[in-house]
C-alpha cells in the first residue's frame, strides 16, 4: 500500500510503499524486495523513516518478552514505545535510563537514534543500557550482537542502516518514586547558565532559552536541575502511592495552525511569558515525572502548530573548547534573523566512545523553525558556523542537512560508509541515507 | 466491577487481544481461546508482563461445534466474562460462487459463535452475576450485495445474542452486542477505509470494557455508526435494491 509519511516536522512529505508485517517470515519478504527502512513511532523529525520505495512499519512487533524484577532488565520487541515501558514497569519501581523528551518512541528508533536525555553527562546515552539487540540483516537472518560486537557497535547510533533492529535487551532504573526533585535556576545570559551546567547538576540538567534575546540578555536561560525524588521527599499524601502521578489533562492540536500565527512578534511574547513564569517558580519544587520528561506529550499532535508546511529541527554538538563562542555565533544569527523557535534547548553532554552515535562532549542545542526558504537559508547558516566550530549534527532530528556539510562536520561518515558497502547499503536505505550519501 | 477471569474466543484476533489487555490493565486475569494456541504464548506472556496479572491460552477450534463442551470442561476457572471475537470476512466473490465456502463462512461466523456462547451461558446460568460479549457487525443491520453472506451470518448472530439477552436477563447472566463499523484490523488490512468511520483495536477493547462494567446491551463503538445504520435501514426495498453501497 502507499501512503504519505513524514518524520515528526511533517517535513519533508514522501510517498512511501509501506508495508507492517506481523511475524518475521513477512518481515523477511519485506526485507528482499530492497532498499528498505525500518519504521518505529514516526518521532525523528525529517526523513530517517522515510523510503519511497519500501517503509516497514514495526508496529505489530511491540510485546514484551522478559522482565527480571531483581535486576530490572527486560527483553522487548523493537515496536515497544518507552510509554510501555513505563506503564508496565515504574509502578514495580523501574524507569528508563535513558529516555529523549518523549516517550513515544519504539525501542528500535530509540536505539537506531542511539537517543540522549538530560543525562547524558552522567548516564550517557541509549547505548548504555543496552545488553544486546538482535538485527534482522540483508539475507534474512537474524543475529545478536552485544557491546563490542561489530554489529552492535554500528547498529547503535546507526540510523537503522544495517538491518531491521527485531529486539533488545536493556537494563531500567530502580527509583523509589515517580517525583522529581527539580531546581529551577534563571541565567541571565548564556554565560551563567554555562556556569550552572559546569557545576555538579544532579542526574538531570537542561535549559531552555530565549533565542530572540540580544546584546545583553544573548542566552537568557532557565536551567532545570532534577533527581529522582525519594519517599522522604514526599508529601505524606505521595507517600502513600509514591508512583501515582495526578492525570494530566490531555490537549490536542485540533488542525495546522495558519502561516501568520508564529512571528517574531508572538515568539517575542511567547518567550518573555515563559521567563517571567519561570523566575516565579525559581527554587526546588517537586515535579512529576511525566510532566518533567515529557512537557509536550500531553499535547497531541503539537507538531501541528507549525501548519502546513511543517517545520525543521536543528540540533547539534559543540566541543566544550568551542562551545561557547559557537553558541554565541549560533545565537547571534538566529537574532539577526528574526526566525525564533518556542523550543530552544541547550544541555550538556558528556564524553561518549562508539562508532556514529551523535554525543560528544560539549554543548548541545536544538531548534526548530517552521520551514520557508528563508528558514532554510538560516538553517544553511547555521551548519556553517557549526561545522567551523568543530560540532556535528544530530541524524534523528535533520531533514535537510547537505552530504558535503555532514562530511565535513564528522570524519567518522568514511569509515560508517565503508562498512555498508559490504552490503546492508543495497538493502536498507532511507530518504536521509540517500540524501547525505551514507 | 470487581476483577475476575475473562475468556477470549479468538483470542488471536486484534479485537480480542485489545479486549484482553483493556480488562487486564484492569487487573483481571485473561484466557486466550483459539486455534494453534501455543502460538499465542508471546501475546499471553506480553500480557502478563505489562499488567501483572496471569494470562493462559487455550485450545479451542471454533468451527468444531463438537469440540465445545469438552472445551469448558478442561477451562479453569471458569470466567465471569466471555468475549466472543470469532469471525472471518470471507470473500464475497469467492463465497458466490462457492456454496460450500459460503457455508463454512456463515459457520465461523454464526453457528461456531452461537454454539460456543450457547455452552458458556448454559454454564452460567444460576452461577452468579457474569456476563457474555457478542463482536457482531454492523454488516448484519441489512443485506447488501457486496457482503451479504457475511453479512447474513452476523445478522443471525445479532438476533442470538438479542434473544439470548432476553432469556438469561433476571438471571444473573448480562449480553452485550458489539457492532464496531470499520476496525483498523488484520482482516482489514490494505482496506481504504475512511477514518472518521474507523476505530483503532484498543478504542474497541477499551468500549467493550467499558459496556460490560455499565451493563451496555448494544454498542456501537463510533456513535456515527447508528445514525449511519439508521440511515441504511430506512431506505425502502424497492430504492435499495436498486442501490449499490
Amino acid at each position: 500500500m502507499r501512503r504519505e509519511l513524514s518524520g515528526w516536522g511533517r517535513f519533508p512529505r514522501v510517498d512511501c510503499a509501506v508495508t507492517a508485517p506481523r511475524d518475521e517470515a513477512a518481515l523477511r519478504a519485506a526485507i528482499a524486495t530492497g532498499p528498505v527502512i525500518a519504521r518505529g513511532n514516526g518521532r525523528a523529525y525529517g526523513d530517517a523513516a522515510t523510503q519511497s520505495r519500501g517503509t516497514i512499519e514495526m508496529r505489530h512487533f511491540n510485546r514484551l518478552l522478559a522482565f527480571d524484577p531483581e535486576t530490572g532488565q527486560v527483553a522487548a520487541e523493537a515496536g515497544v514505545l518507552l510509554a510501555d515501558l513505563i506503564e508496565a514497569f515504574l509502578p514495580r519501581g523501574w524507569f528508563p535510563w535513558v529516555t529523549p523528551g518523549t516517550k513515544f518512541v519504539t525501542l528500535g528508533g530509540a536505539i537506531a537514534a542511539d537517543v540522549h536525555g538530560k543525562n547524558h553527562r552522567r548516564d550517557g546515552a541509549f547505548r548504555s543500557c543496552l545488553d544486546w539487540v538482535e538485527v534482522m540483516q540483508q539475507d534474512g537472518s537474524v543475529v545478536r550482537a552485544a557491546p563490542g560486537d561489530d554489529l552492535f557497535e554500528w547498529t547503535v547510533g546507526g540510523m537503522g542502516l544495517t538491518g531491521v533492529i527485531l529486539r533488545a535487551g536493556l537494563r531500567l532504573r530502580p527509583v523509589s518514586t515517580g517525583w522529581i526533585r527539580q531546581q529551577m535556576v534563571p541565567a541571565p545570559d548564556l554565560a551563567t547558565a554555562m556556569e550552572v551546567f559546569e557545576r555538579d547538576t544532579g542526574t538531570y540538567a537542561v535549559a531552555w532559552f530565549d533565542c530572540l534575546g540580544q546584546g545583553a540578555s544573548l542566552g537568557r536561560s532557565l536551567v532545570m536541575l532534577g533527581d529522582h525524588a525519594t519517599p522522604e521527599g514526599l508529601t505524606e499524601a505521595q507517600r502513600a502511592a509514591p508512583f501515582d502521578i495526578p492525570r494530566r489533562r490531555r490537549l490536542k492540536v485540533p488542525m495546522d495552525a495558519p502561516a501568520f500565527a508564529l512571528n517574531r512578534f508572538t515568539l517575542k511574547a511567547f518567550n518573555a511569558l515563559y521567563w517571567r513564569a519561570g523566575l516565579r517558580k525559581a527554587g526546588e519544587s517537586l515535579v512529576d515525572w511525566d510532566s518533567y520528561f515529557y512537557p509536550l506529550d500531553t499535547i497531541a499532535e503539537w507538531n501541528r502548530i507549525y501548519g502546513r508546511p511543517g517545520f525543521a529541527q536543528f540540533q547539534c554538538v559543540l566541543p566544550l573548547a568551542t562551545a561557547r563562542p559557537g553558541l554565541e555565533a549560533l545565537l547571534k544569527a538566529i537574532s539577526a534573523s528574526g526566525q525564533g523557535s518556542f523550543l530552544a534547548v541547550l544541555k550538556r553532554l558528556g564524553a561518549q566512545e562508539s562508532r556514529f552515535s551523535f554525543p560528544m562532549e560539549g554543548y548541545t542545542l536544538a531548534l526548530d523553525f517552521p520551514v520557508s526558504p528563508k528558514a532554510l537559508q538560516l538553517l544553511e547558516r547555521l551548519d556553517a558556523i557549526t561545522v567551523d566550530h568543530g560540532g556535528r549534527f544530530y541524524l534523528a532530528k535533520d531533514s535537510r542537512l547537505r552530504s558535503d556539510t555532514l562530511r565535513a562536520s564528522d570524519p567518522r561518515v568514511g569509515a560508517f560508509v565503508e562498512m555498508r558497502e559490504t552490503g546492508p547499503r543495497y538493502r536498507f536505505a532511507s530518504g536521509q541515507s540517500e540524501r547525505i550519501g551514507i | 466491577m470487581s476483577n475476575g477471569t475473562l475468556l477470549v474466543l479468538g483470542g488471536r484476533s486484534d479485537i480480542g487481544l485489545a479486549t484482553a489487555r483493556a480488562f487486564a490493565a484492569a487487573g483481571w486475569d485473561v484466557q486466550l481461546a483459539a486455534r494453534d494456541a501455543a502460538t499465542l504464548e508471546a501475546e499471553a506472556k506480553d500480557i502478563a508482563l505489562r499488567h501483572g496479572v496471569a494470562a493462559t491460552c487455550h485450545e479451542m477450534d471454533a468451527t468444531d461445534l463438537d469440540s465445545h463442551a469438552a472445551f469448558y470442561d478442561r477451562l479453569s476457572p471458569f470466567p465471569q466474562v466471555v468475549v466472543c471475537a470469532v469471525g472471518a470476512l470471507g470473500d464475497q466473490a469467492r463465497d458466490e460462487a462457492d456454496v460450500a465456502s459460503a457455508t463454512a463462512v456463515m459457520r465461523a461466523n454464526f453457528e461456531g459463535p452461537a454454539s460456543l456462547l450457547a455452552h458458556a451461558a448454559n454454564r452460567m446460568e444460576g452461577s452468579g452475576t457474569s456476563t457474555i460479549v457478542g463482536i457482531s457487525s454492523v454488516a448484519g443491520d441489512r443485506g447488501r450485495a457486496s457482503n451479504y453472506i457475511y453479512g447474513s451470518a452476523k445478522a443471525g448472530f445479532t438476533a442470538y445474542l438479542s434473544g439470548l439477552r432476553n432469556r438469561m436477563t433476571g438471571k444473573g447472566v448480562h449480553v452485550v452486542t458489539v457492532k464496531p463499523g470499520f476496525v483498523a484490523t488484520r482482516m482489514t488490512e490494505g482496506m481504504d477505509l475512511p477514518p472518521v468511520l474507523t476505530a483503532t483495536p484498543d478504542a474497541l477493547g477499551q468500549a467493550i470494557f467499558t459496556a460490560v462494567a455499565k451493563q451496555r446491551d448494544v454498542i456501537y463503538v463510533k456513535p456515527v455508526w447508528r445514525l449511519v445504520m439508521a440511515v441504511i435501514r430506512a431506505i425502502p426495498e424497492a430504492l435499495f435494491k436498486k442501490m449499490s453501497i
